[in-house]
């Protein structure tokens, strides 16, 4: 099949609405007849609940309903939490607060009015009696003891786990040389653009149910809602607008979700709610939040023999979906880009009064892969060796795939000192050591950072999935030769619409003009899994491109029965089966079949395929025979369309050379980048320019985790980072002059676009790179090791001693 | 006691009965059902909501739709003519400078207010003009990229 659309730089065909500003998020959506939600959330992280009084709110002139937990809870059923470990403790999650509120935010009534500015009054007037209970909020604390959030259980351990391969204490025993390191993974907030939003609508007379969220799962959100409050399935349909960003954190079932759809079924109106910004810090999940020890043994030449993390996970006060799972995915991924004979992960995973942890762009992996990285500064300054070395005699060779890891993974196929080859020669890296050296002797402060690394993408086979790792797609060719691709993917921004469109497209030898992508609608959509983990392309769009094969089998029998022809004498080649001989002809005497354009029929009726005669058939007068239905092959169904639910084998394993250079200003600690490079390796790329897009966000995500981003609850529990005034994001005066980025393409075996997804790789790539070139612009001050975020204060006191 | 506000927005006059506290994002949204204006912070931290009031970038959700009597408004709905994208729409599309999509309306109004000001900036000024809007996915390189080839667009 030739590429037309494949591997270019495709402009997306989901702009035009966006930034003409037509395009429907969950709030751009008006029913008639909405009724407005606000919540009433806990001002305290742990308190007893002695009294609720909604009277006041009740008699608030335009408030329909007022509900608190004590009205739901054996209504609705609990969050669900989908991590499967072994004693595994589970709170019960209740969609409201039963008598004890566990972090601040914590959902405890909810008003329901017919404007959204009542709802928020009447709201602040439902009055909570507390009794303040002691709080926890350090993990470490809550691993040793501390109070004991949940009732149920003497502690506030959720799980402890250990995992890995090969003998870690001989290895630690026989080294040559070990280090060790304490860090710190802050917690962070997600902070998609466009917070969190449920509009439901209840039709009595049907008895369906329509939810409209802003999430990345619509159908594993229409399975767990139904469940939740106890309607068939069936009746439920879930529909997922615009999505304005997700990175993990509408990868998830909310209360709200359950609850509002809960509501309508009451009141048999359309209910809404919108996130507010404060909402959104406090009650939506949080990513990161690890605090742990990194030991690495080794040998005096750098070659790695074992590694250990000892790791206190926060889980926060409540499972969500995913909670208990993410630090087991740090676990897998912390062998990273090398030979590893032993490693050895042991986490205790704890419950805090804080809002639940779950999973944040890279959802565990950046954990690893900073851990590893940073590890590997740590060996390199150790030994005196370049940090790019010690990291080089560890790869794997590229003959050494699919290479087996202590930590239980076959890692698909890389290369990976090619992709360092390619980061070292853009950074021009033995001129940047030179340039550093000579900025130092003038009393520069300039640094250099590296990171090569590994990430575990295309999530994933089913088993090592909660629920389901597969994807699906239907593609369908309707009688005007239109195609229809559906997805069970739910993409958010990543652009499939247009990607999805260019494999159909090339596939089909049809313009991408004639192609759309549905998803994101359970009534219209077949069951999927979603859009997370770096999955969509690599196992969506296998999907995609194998049901297309299966709907092309069809069409080859087809087109050979309409050219009275063998089907192995045609060729398929623009989006036409041609006779070989015939097309050959042609091609000789520069002559080609006249195709009948299907617009031209007589209004009203649908024209006649036409090919007596002809060597060649299109495929849209192969889809208009195949419903006309009137003359098909024996045993051939009508209707041209194929649907495929793809189960891939194995995850993928992008990588890639991250390479930053920062200089800070010794007057005030700010830092500063020089350059960045990037060289990814995320397989077969369908467009580049998507792609791009995808790293840049990643790596700003990271300069924003490395310097600026932090969630702060202090010692009673209450969030001080409870705005965007208070969490600070990057903006765009805070990256560098320009991303250098490039590629190498390392096909993956796993599956037959030979992609492996590219979504994360920038949040896992880049944060390492970042903090190791602040920590080497510091060498001279004696500095190993900083935890993030590195504000310019911290660094200045490094400077100046303080 | 609610206040007749007159106004006109993306050319069209307007004359509403609103409350003294309905926010102006709040009336282009609700009340004009203009929804490209999208709120992302309600604490004009996030610029999700940018439009122009008089010619001046604005965010929307921390001004009343009372103080806009008498003003002329444009949101991203009234930024193409006839049919014509604007230069960084047109930027935005061919240079990649969105993904989701949320923040895209208030960037490319902040964007062209920007380029009003000075149609030739630095990569420097541009993010300077740009440090009001926030954007979670892009990673701002696309959109300075968008805003530059708007610029040479208009020089053209």
């Amino acid at each position: 099949m030739s590429n037309k659309y494949v591997g270019q730089r495709v402009k997306r065909t989901e702009d035009p609405r966006l930034i003409k500003g037509l395009a429907h998020y969950v709030d751009d959506i008006s029913l008639p007849g909405t009724l407005h939600v606000a919540f009433v959330r806990s001002v305290y992280a742990h308190a007893k609940i002695t009294g609720i009084d909604t009277s006041a709110a009740l008699e608030t002139p335009g408030v329909v309903a007022v509900y608190t937990g004590a009205d739901v809870n054996d209504k609705v059923g609990p969050v669900p939490c989908a991590g499967a470990l072994p004693d595994l403790k589970v709170p019960d999650h209740r969609v409201l607060a039963k008598d004890k509120v566990y972090f601040m935010g914590h959902p405890i009534a909810v008003v329901v009015a017919k404007d959204r500015y009542v709802a928020r009054d009447a709201a602040d007037l439902v009055v909570v009696d507390y009794d303040e209970l002691p709080v926890v909020t350090d993990v470490e604390e809550a691993a040793k003891g501390g109070p004991v959030i949940h009732d149920a259980w003497s502690d506030n351990i959720a799980y402890r786990l250990t995992s890995g391969e090969g003998d870690i204490d001989a290895a630690f025993a026989a080294a040559d040389r070990t280090v060790k390191q304490r860090v710190l993974h802050q917690r962070l907030a997600p902070i998609a653009m466009e917070p969190r939003g449920v509009l439901a609508r209840y039709f009595p007379g049907e008895q369906e149910l329509t939810l409209w969220s802003s999430t990345q799962i619509p159908h594993l959100m229409r399975t767990q809602v139904a469940i939740m409050i106890g309607i068939p399935e069936n009746k439920l349909r879930v529909i997922t607008p615009e999505v304005g960003g997700g990175f993990g954190s509408k990868l998830n079932v909310y209360a709200e979700e359950a609850l509002l759809a809960w509501i309508s079924m009451q009141l048999g109106k359309p209910v809404k709610w919108i996130e507010s910004r404060r909402e959104n810090i406090q009650a939506t999940i949080h990513g990161r939040g690890q605090v742990g020890e990194i030991e690495i043994a080794f040998k005096n030449d750098g070659t790695l023999t074992g590694l250990r993390y000892s790791v206190f996970a926060d889980l926060g006060a409540y499972h969500q979906l995913l909670t208990p799972a993410i630090p087991t995915l740090t676990g897998l991924m912390l062998s990273g880009a090398y030979k590893i004979p032993a490693i050895q992960m042991n986490i205790t995973a704890c419950f805090t009064n804080k809002m639940a942890t779950d999973a944040y762009r890279g959802a565990g992996r950046p954990e690893a892969t900073y851990i590893v990285e940073r590890g590997l500064d740590l060996v390199a300054a150790d030994l005196g060796m370049d940090p790019a070395e010690v990291r080089r005699k560890n790869f794997p060779a590229p003959n050494e795939f699919p290479f087996h890891t202590a930590t239980g993974l076959d890692y698909d196929s890389g290369d990976y000192e090619a992709a360092l080859d390619k980061a070292q020669q853009i950074a021009g890296y033995a001129k940047l050591r030179e340039e550093q050296k000579k900025a130092r002797d003038e009393g520069r402060l300039i640094g250099i950072g590296i990171s090569t690394y590994v990430e575990i993408c295309a999530l994933g086979p089913s088993q090592a999935m909660p629920a389901g790792g597969w994807e699906s797609a239907t593609v369908r060719i309707e009688p005007t030769g239109k195609v229809t691709v559906l997805t069970g993917a739910s993409p958010h921004g990543q652009g499939q619409e247009t990607s999805f469109a260019q494999i159909a497209a090339d596939e089909l030898g049809v313009s991408i003009d004639d192609v759309t992508v549905i998803h994101g609608d359970t009534g219209v959509v077949q069951y999927g899994i979603g859009t997370f983990g770096s999955r969509a392309t690599a196992v969506g769009g296998t999907a995609v491109f194998v049901a297309i094969q299966k709907l092309k089998e069809k069409a080859d029998k087809i087109a050979a029965h309409m050219l009275k022809a063998d089907a192995s004498r045609l060729s398929f080649e623009g989006g036409k089966y041609s006779l070989q001989q015939a097309a050959a002809a042609a091609a000789a005497t520069g002559s080609s079949d006249p195709v009948v354009p299907v617009g031209e029929a007589p209004a009203g009726a649908l024209p006649e395929p036409q090919v007596d005669g002809k060597s060649g058939v299109t495929i849209q007068e192969i889809a208009l025979a195949a419903h006309i239905a009137k003359d098909l092959p024996p045993d051939t169904e009508p209707g041209l369309s194929a649907t495929y639910f793809f189960e891939p084998k194995n995850f993928t394993f992008p990588f890639g050379t991250h390479i930053a250079v920062v200089e800070i200003d010794r007057e005030t600690g700010d830092i500063e980048f020089l350059r960045y490079v990037a060289v990814d390796d995320c397989g077969k790329v369908i467009n580049p320019l998507l792609v791009d897009g995808q790293v840049h966000g990643g790596i700003v995500q990271s300069i924003g985790q490395a310097l600026f981003e932090e969630v702060v609850y202090n010692e009673d529990g209450q969030l001080i980072t409870g705005t965007l005034m208070d969490y600070a994001l990057p903006r765009a005066s805070d990256i560098p002059k320009q991303f250098e980025l490039d590629r190498t393409e390392t096909p993956s075996p796993v599956n037959p676009l030979g992609v492996k997804g590219v979504g994360e790789a920038g949040t896992i790539g880049a944060t390492p790179a970042i903090v190791g070139a602040v920590v080497d612009a510091l060498a001279p001050f004696g500095v190993k090791h900083l935890d993030m975020p590195i504000k310019p204060e911290n660094v200045w006191r490094i400077i100046n001693g303080h | 006691m609610k206040k007749t506000i007159n106004l006109s927005v993306n050319g069209v006059s307007r004359s509403d009965e609103v409350e003294p506290r309905l926010l102006l994002v709040h009336y282009l949204r609700d009340v004009l059902e203009l929804t490209g204006t999208h709120v992302g912070c309600e604490t004009s931290l996030c610029g999700a909501c940018t439009v122009m009031v008089d010619g001046q970038a604005v965010k929307s959700c921390t001004m009343f739709a009372v103080q806009a009597e008498g003003a002329s408004i444009t949101t991203i709905e009234g930024l193409a003519k006839n049919g014509e994208l604007h230069p960084v729409q047109e930027g935005f599309w061919e240079r990649h400078g969105l993904q989701c999509g949320y923040c895209t309306p208030g960037m490319i109004v902040t964007a062209a207010q920007l380029l009003d000001r000075n149609a030739n900036p630095s990569r420097e000024e541009i993010c300077h003009g740009l440090e009001g809007n926030l954007c979670r996915c892009t990673g701002y390189q696309h959109i300075i990229e968008a805003v530059e080839y708007a610029a040479k667009k208009a020089a053209r």
